[in-house]
């Protein structure tokens, strides 16, 4: 499965429910505010980096830089343009949006 | 009041405004500058904080073109042509989003949450975007 995170994890805790209920071997995708859970050294990295031991953590690389942070990106979070989303949601028989 | 100051008729406040909000997910940014602005125009005693995801606001290197909205980041640093030139940052804010000062587009003063209250309370008007 598919899930997709537009909330910033500062703001909102959906980043936070989704890894809860995210299964192992799933795809995160982070897109709009979302995407500011992909960074280094903030208070969320620690989560991030544990929830990508066993899943695949995905950022929108128009998203990251129209907010000035896609040189932060953290190691091991993979950025992918639209065309990247299309093929995610394509690869995955379904997507769950954590709003 | 007694104390106000009065100058061509009109009455100074001092005012803050208050910034939580990331840039672009919500309109909430783009609103706050835009009655910054419409404030400044009145010769109001301004200042803006950014706390939480405000600050990232501030963020340096915004480039809008691949969402397909404006990119208003620029107009933070005309601010000082309009008279605003208190923007104050929560330090604990930016720390928590492993940011400094450098990667802010604009010089700003970092102030810690005892300063803010301190600053909050000496204000006549406080508006939360």
């Amino acid at each position: 499965m598919l899930h997709t995170v537009n909330k910033s994890p500062f703001e909102k805790n959906s980043f936070e429910t989704c890894l809860r209920f995210a299964k192992d071997g799933s795809a995160i995708l982070l897109i709009e505010d979302g995407v500011y859970a992909a960074l280094q050294g903030t208070r969320i990295t620690p989560a991030v980096e544990e929830a990508m031991k066993n899943k695949t953590v995905y950022a929108l690389g128009p998203d990251l830089a129209a907010r000035g942070v896609a040189d932060k990106v953290l190691e091991g979070v993979k950025v992918v343009d639209y065309d990247g989303f299309v093929d995610l949601v394509a690869e995955n028989d379904t997507v769950q949006s954590w709003l | 009041m007694a104390d106000e100051m009065m100058e061509e008729g009109g009455v100074i406040k001092k005012m803050m405004y208050v910034n939580r909000t990331a840039p672009y997910g919500t309109v909430y940014a783009l609103e706050a500058l835009e009655v910054v602005l419409i404030g400044a125009a009145f010769e109001q005693d301004v200042c803006m904080v950014f706390i939480d995801d405000g600050v990232y606001q501030l963020k340096k290197d915004q480039d809008t073109d691949g969402i397909g909205m404006k990119n208003f980041s620029k107009t933070y640093r005309a601010l000082e042509m309009y008279d605003v030139e208190k923007l104050y940052v929560d330090k604990q804010s930016l720390e928590e989003r492993g940011l400094t000062e450098d990667d802010l587009l604009v010089d700003v003063e970092i102030k810690t949450t005892d300063e803010l209250t301190a600053l909050m309370e000496e204000q006549e008007v406080v508006m939360s975007f």
